[in-house]
């Protein structure tokens, strides 16, 4: 027991959790902590919109597989944190938001919580369904056990992001602090382990399988499976198909990589997964964009999903053999029970139909057009980037089109915001995962609609010195809204013409980023070669038509199985 | 109103402020309809109980409990099935009792359905009424024609037939 403030109990809580970076704004409820951030390691990177800092917190999370920790101040500080807080909700990152709140007390001014004070929101109440946990601290002394329990929770079971609430009066407030690292919290034991009998039932039914398919989601890459998964796959000859979220648990170059399913999936996955007979699901919740209408997926086949989350089980599709457990732990028994049985299957009919299914459907860029479509520029690209580079998106056309069109080879290599949909999140995100992992290159593929969402974020990258490369592929609309307009409204556009405003070259440089544009696919490949060599943060703007559409779709209110448009 | 497709869950929880709101908020954002929630202390320090009565079929009532369960201030919740259950509604009821006749009539009908008359003015009765929600809706159609001034119910709370607990690992 050592006496300290709040304060300093909150940093040398979060030293003790190895936090290394936090991104944060601060404001009049947080000064205390601000001011013990000078007599610690902890490196403090100023976002410029709370929003940027809670998407930088999940890209690093994101990328290195630790939470990431941001921090805001009370009212306008904390709600604007609300969308990042939501969207690592949705996409199970692990991520610990720090909020200042007015105090609880105060003598003589009705600066306290409850009295509508200056700068007050209900923080707790607000992201109460957006948290896996929130805590509101009532006293000092709890703040070495909350942070303790708050990054246990978000690290352990299902990820997700841990909102801790901070009154001012406790960060002055001098206590007994206990940094003892006993973790009891009786409503909260999750599970890891898969139920043998279930592995030994999915076994079974996978060595009977003539037509096996893996669904590979985001579980795969939180648990770090991927090797796991991969043996599964080559000891099945079993195609892999991901979700949107899995995309990067088992390498896009890899003869039974079948690509992303859903509306914009990859046709060989939807086609492929709509013959299986045996769908293995892994660490996947079968969402609405991922599985079209119910009536037609993976109809005829019977399904094995396992997920940490028991709820996960049963909400959206009807499963066979459920297994509530850790990817890795249950693949790796499915591995170990497979290799007993000592049978690798040879060259199967099955495995003759992906090869076929995919020289089929899954064309290169013809290279004769030398138009400036997002297909050969993300083709191009990919042959241009390192195989560990980060790539980010953020969402609309970008988003689908790299799903589509970007091969992610590695795990926690392809970052994105599934979930929620969050335009802006792909740039703070890159920020994030750069400051994560300083020697990878980090691209965010993005739009001129989204990239303005959290634009301003481009000064923290140069005065924190975190190079990244910004992709604007730049059709001068909200693109996916408007190909929804062109498809189901009949060509009447509403609302969806941003112009040629901002010059996203000046704009760059405006802040003193590097700023490139390319008018050609060579200028293309010039420009990111040079982007990569830059030790300062590039945009690269590439005018591309308003007219392009996302294709293949699956139509609203179909099956995936029901795809129009070419790939 | 208890309908034959009311389900009761029974859930033990952490007493402290916010929880209510949570679980509430989940049954709202989930579009899960509850009919009733009882609170109430527990004989263990630190835990409450929560009776949650709720309409839906089995898979929705899977998805609840499984939902309850992820959260964190939830520590344990159990599906009760309406077989195996004690069930127990309260309800004090105020009604009109201008004369000695009706007054009279009332008192006879609250001692058939072994509720108590608590209190008494001049121009009402309150009566207080225990049981399962259907013997309640029984009296209470009675008493409208009496005139219903004011009603209070506090939902459904229940406990397990036998020897068998809900227990909570210290």
């Amino acid at each position: 027991m050592t006496e300290m403030s709040g304060a300093k109990a909150l940093i040398k809580s979060l030293e003790k959790q190895k936090v290394d970076v936090i991104f944060g704004i601060l404001g009049g409820a947080v000064l205390p902590i601000y001011d013990h951030f000078l007599n610690s390691e902890i490196r403090h990177i100023l976002c410029r919109h709370e929003q940027g800092a809670a998407h930088a917190a999940e890209g690093y999370a994101r990328a290195s597989g630790k939470p990431g920790v941001c921090l805001a101040t009370s009212g306008p500080g904390a709600t604007n944190l609300v969308t990042g807080i939501a969207n690592a909700y949705m996409d199970s990152a692990p991520i610990i938001a720090l909020t200042g709140q007015v105090p609880t007390t105060s003598a003589n001014t009705t600066y306290m919580i409850g009295r509508d004070s200056f700068q007050e929101a209900d923080i707790v109440g607000i992201t109460s369904p957006i948290t896996k946990y929130n805590f509101q601290l009532k006293t000092a002394a709890e703040i070495p056990e909350t942070v303790k329990n708050a990054f246990y929770i978000a690290t352990t079971g299902r990820p997700g992001p841990v909102l801790i609430d901070i009154p001012k009066n406790l960060q002055t407030e001098i206590a007994e602090m206990d940094f003892s690292d006993k973790i009891g919290i009786k409503g909260y034991k999750p599970r890891s382990k898969p139920h043998p009998l279930q592995i030994k039932k999915a076994v079974k039914l996978l060595m009977k399988a003539e037509k096996p398919v893996i669904l590979s989601g985001g579980g795969v890459i939180i648990s770090n499976a991927a090797n796991e998964l991969l043996k599964t796959a080559e000891a099945l000859i079993a195609p892999v198909a991901t979700s949107f979220m899995g995309k990067g648990s088992f390498p896009e170059n890899h003869p039974l990589s079948i690509g992303c399913i859903g509306m914009h999936g990859n046709p060989v996955a939807n086609k492929l997964l709509c013959e299986a007979d045996v769908v293995l699901a892994v660490g996947t919740r079968f969402s609405d964009r991922a599985t079209g209408t119910l009536d037609t997926f993976c109809s005829s086949a019977k399904k094995i999903h396992i997920d940490i989350d028991a709820a996960e089980i049963g909400k959206n599709i009807e499963v066979d053999i459920p297994i509530v457990a850790d990817a890795k732990k249950t693949l790796r028994e499915i591995n170990n029970r497979i290799l007993k049985q000592g049978k690798n299957r040879e060259d199967t009919p099955w495995k003759i139909r992906v090869k076929e299914t995919k020289q089929q459907l899954n064309q290169p860029p013809n290279k004769n057009d030398k138009s400036l479509n997002p297909k050969s520029l993300l083709f191009e690209l990919r042959k241009i980037l390192p195989n560990d580079t980060i790539v980010t998106t953020e969402v609309g056309q970008n988003q689908m089109w790299s799903a589509l069109y970007f091969n992610a080879l590695k795990p926690r290599t392809f970052i994105s915001s599934g979930g929620l949909g969050t335009m802006g999140f792909g740039f703070p995100a890159a920020i994030g995962a750069k400051v994560a992992c300083p020697n990878k290159p980090v691209v965010d593929i993005a739009g001129d609609g989204s990239f303005r969402m959290t634009e301003q974020e481009l000064a923290t990258s140069v005065t924190e010195d975190i190079p990244v490369i910004v992709i604007v592929l730049n059709n001068s609309v909200l693109g996916m809204v408007a190909q929804w307009q062109r498809l189901f409204f009949k060509k009447r556009y509403s609302a969806i013409k941003l112009g040629n405003s901002p010059d996203f070259v000046k704009l760059a440089e405006a802040y003193g980023a590097q700023g490139l544009r390319a008018e050609s696919l060579k200028e293309f490949s010039e420009a990111v070669k040079k982007a990569l060599k830059s030790d300062v943060t590039t945009v690269i703007d590439i005018p591309i038509s308003s007219e392009e559409d996302v294709t293949p779709m699956v139509p609203p209110g179909c099956g995936i199985n029901a795809q129009v448009g070419k790939y | 109103m208890e309908t034959s497709n009311t389900k009761v869950i029974a859930a033990i929880v952490e007493n402290k402020p916010g929880v209510l709101q949570c679980i509430a908020n989940m049954f709202r954002r989930r579009g899960f309809n509850i009919e009733s929630i009882t609170v109430g202390h527990t004989e263990k320090k630190g835990l409450a109980r929560m009776t949650i009565t709720l309409s839906g079929d089995d898979k929705t009532i899977e998805q609840v409990v499984k939902q309850m369960n992820k959260l964190i201030d939830v520590i344990k919740v159990n599906y009760l099935e309406k077989e195996n259950i004690v069930a127990r509604e309260l309800a004090l009821v105020k009604v009109k009792a201008l004369d000695s006749k009706t007054r009279s009539d009332a008192i006879n009908c609250v001692e058939v359905f072994r509720g108590r008359v608590v209190d008494v003015s001049p121009e009402s009765l309150t009566i207080e009424i225990t049981g399962t929600s259907h013997k309640i809706d029984a009296f209470l159609n009675l008493m409208r024609s009496y005139g219903i001034m004011e009603l209070a119910r506090t939902g459904l709370t229940a406990l397990s037939r036998g020897a068998k607990s809900i227990s909570v690992d210290e």
